[in-house]
């Protein structure tokens, strides 16, 4: 396949950055779209120019490194999958893919299309946990009894890799899918009622702290999250923040 | 309640409840505006119950009045957060890949509903007031089907009319569905409810939209 690539090159937070096109010429279907980068960038380096920076780690779609705006969606076009999972077998020969950052003002960019997605870590420091004595007295999970359907919610809010495509999709740049499957995954188990006021409150704090935009429910988000998060889980955050609010 | 609104989650609870009392208020007008094509006696009496009642003019009013203030206000104050919390706009945004147009756009389609709410009080509400309190006239209990007709004379206005209720059904098509999320209430009665949420979008303004041509047409 051949494809014209465009994109974002930024030297630095400072820098003010710009779209740059780089032709590439032998990438095939199998490929994932990262290997199409490092093709790319063996060139780059070859050339003794500077490879095009982008986040990755797991490449296999758990971990939530990666993220990249491609053709103007997170992950690309592919549903349910993270940009290390989508193949190049998506696009067709002589296509030009548009690649850039995440956008949010939450999220600046570091170098090129790496941004520092910090805030969703403040945000889960904030709350998304649970305390528990560690004292040697610790009593084990499984013997608090769970209905099944709460503990497949939780697990399901629990999948959430933290990428921030959420964010990026959302023309709001809010993080209310990520906060509220963070909210959620405690919210729907007894371990975690305990904490339950405050956590949410605590989160929905930093969450507004770090700059994210507002809800509008366009549901942007829910399609194009990799692992599938339900707005469900923005309608429990609203109800457990507002319960939680009310409670003082 | 200070403390309350300063939050995202506040805030969006806030807005739905400001648009969902629109949605039930506009059922009312609705109702009433109707009645003109089938009664004018039954529309002057419903009108005059309005303009006069001690209820409607001294609490429903007041309470309208902040409920249209506080929803324009607070989606205007969102929108210009939303603005900010992306700083720079991507090359390529496919908002169509994964969201309605109607979504994206709840400002816009507020802003026409806003411009139309000029135009009807300078319609109605203004020459109301000026009738009952400038000039002072005695109430007569049937004066409101004869302004009524009056207004729909125009055909300029009746377009302007027709225009911003489609504006309206396009904000309702999100707005209602969108609200119950809003306040939390996501649960199967809620799915249920949006199969009438979105008749009721589309039916009220094409109702209200009907109205205004039937008096037009009819008085050709
Ligand atoms: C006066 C002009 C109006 C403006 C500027 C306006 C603006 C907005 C905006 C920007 C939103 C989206 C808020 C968000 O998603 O963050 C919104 C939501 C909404 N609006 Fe309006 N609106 C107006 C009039 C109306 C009217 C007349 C009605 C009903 C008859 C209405 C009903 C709604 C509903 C139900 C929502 C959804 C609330 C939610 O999702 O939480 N609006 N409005
Ligand atoms: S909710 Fe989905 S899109 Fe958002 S951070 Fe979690 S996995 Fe990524
Ligand atoms: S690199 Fe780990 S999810 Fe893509």
């Amino acid at each position: 396949m051949k494809l014209t690539l465009k994109i974002w090159r930024q030297e630095n937070a400072n820098d003010k950055g710009k779209m740059v096109t780089y032709p590439i010429d032998g990438i095939e279907g199998d490929m994932s779209f990262l290997e199409m980068l490092d093709v790319l960038n063996e060139e780059l380096i070859n050339k003794g120019e500077d490879p095009v920076e982008f986040d990755h780690d797991c490449r296999e779609g758990i971990c939530g490194a990666c993220s990249l705006q491609i053709n103007g969606e997170p992950h690309g076009p592919d549903r349910l999958v993270t940009t290390c999972q989508l193949h190049m077998r998506s696009f067709n020969d002589g296509d030009t893919i548009v690649i850039e950052p995440f956008r949010a003002k939450a999220f600046p960019v570091v170098k090129d299309l790496i941004v520092d997605r910090g805030a969703f870590d403040r945000i889960q420091q904030a709350g998304g946990y649970v305390s528990v004595n560690t004292s040697g007295n610790t009593i084990d999970a499984n013997s608090i009894p769970v209905n099944k359907h709460d503990a497949d919610e939780s697990f399901n809010a629990a999948t959430c890799i933290g990428c921030g495509a959420c964010v990026a999709a959302c023309k709001n740049a809010s993080a209310m899918l990520f906060t509220s499957a963070k909210v959620s995954q405690y919210a729907l188990l007894p371990q975690g009622k305990i904490e339950a006021t405050e956590r949410v409150q605590n989160m929905v704090r930093q969450m507004d702290l770090e700059g994210f935009g507002n809800c509008s429910n366009t549901g942007a988000c829910e399609i194009e999250c990799p692992k599938g998060i339900s707005l469900e889980n923005i309608a429990r955050m609203n109800r457990e923040y507002m319960s939680a609010t009310s409670k003082g | 309640m200070g403390g309350l609104i300063k939050s995202s989650v506040a805030k969006k609870f806030a807005m739905a409840l400001s648009g969902l009392f629109l949605v039930l208020f506009l059922g009312q007008h609705f109702t009433i505006n109707f009645s003109s094509v089938i009664s004018p006696d039954t529309f002057n009496e419903w009108s005059h119950f309005m303009g006069t009642n001690i209820l409607v003019q001294a609490v429903l009013q007041p309470v309208l009045i902040f409920g249209v203030v506080f929803h324009f206000v607070m989606g205007i104050v969102l929108e210009i957060h939303n603005r900010k919390a992306r700083a720079i706009n991507y090359v390529s945004y496919k908002g169509n890949r994964n969201s309605s147009w109607m979504s994206r756009n709840m400002i816009y389609s507020g802003l026409v509903v806003l411009a139309f709410l000029g135009l009807h009080f300078y319609d109605f509400w203004v020459p109301e007031l000026v009738h009952k309190y400038i000039e002072g006239h005695p109430e007569d209990a049937g004066r409101y089907y004869g302004e009524l007709v009056e207004k729909f004379q125009d055909p300029i206005r009746v377009i302007l009319y027709v225009v911003s209720f489609i504006f309206l059904m396009l904000h309702l098509l999100h707005g209602f569905s969108s609200s119950f999320q809003s306040v939390g209430w996501n649960n199967k009665y809620a799915k249920g409810l949006r199969g009438f949420t979105v008749a009721y979008a589309i039916i009220i303004p094409l109702g209200f939209i009907f109205i205004a041509l039937y008096h037009y047409i009819n008085n050709l």
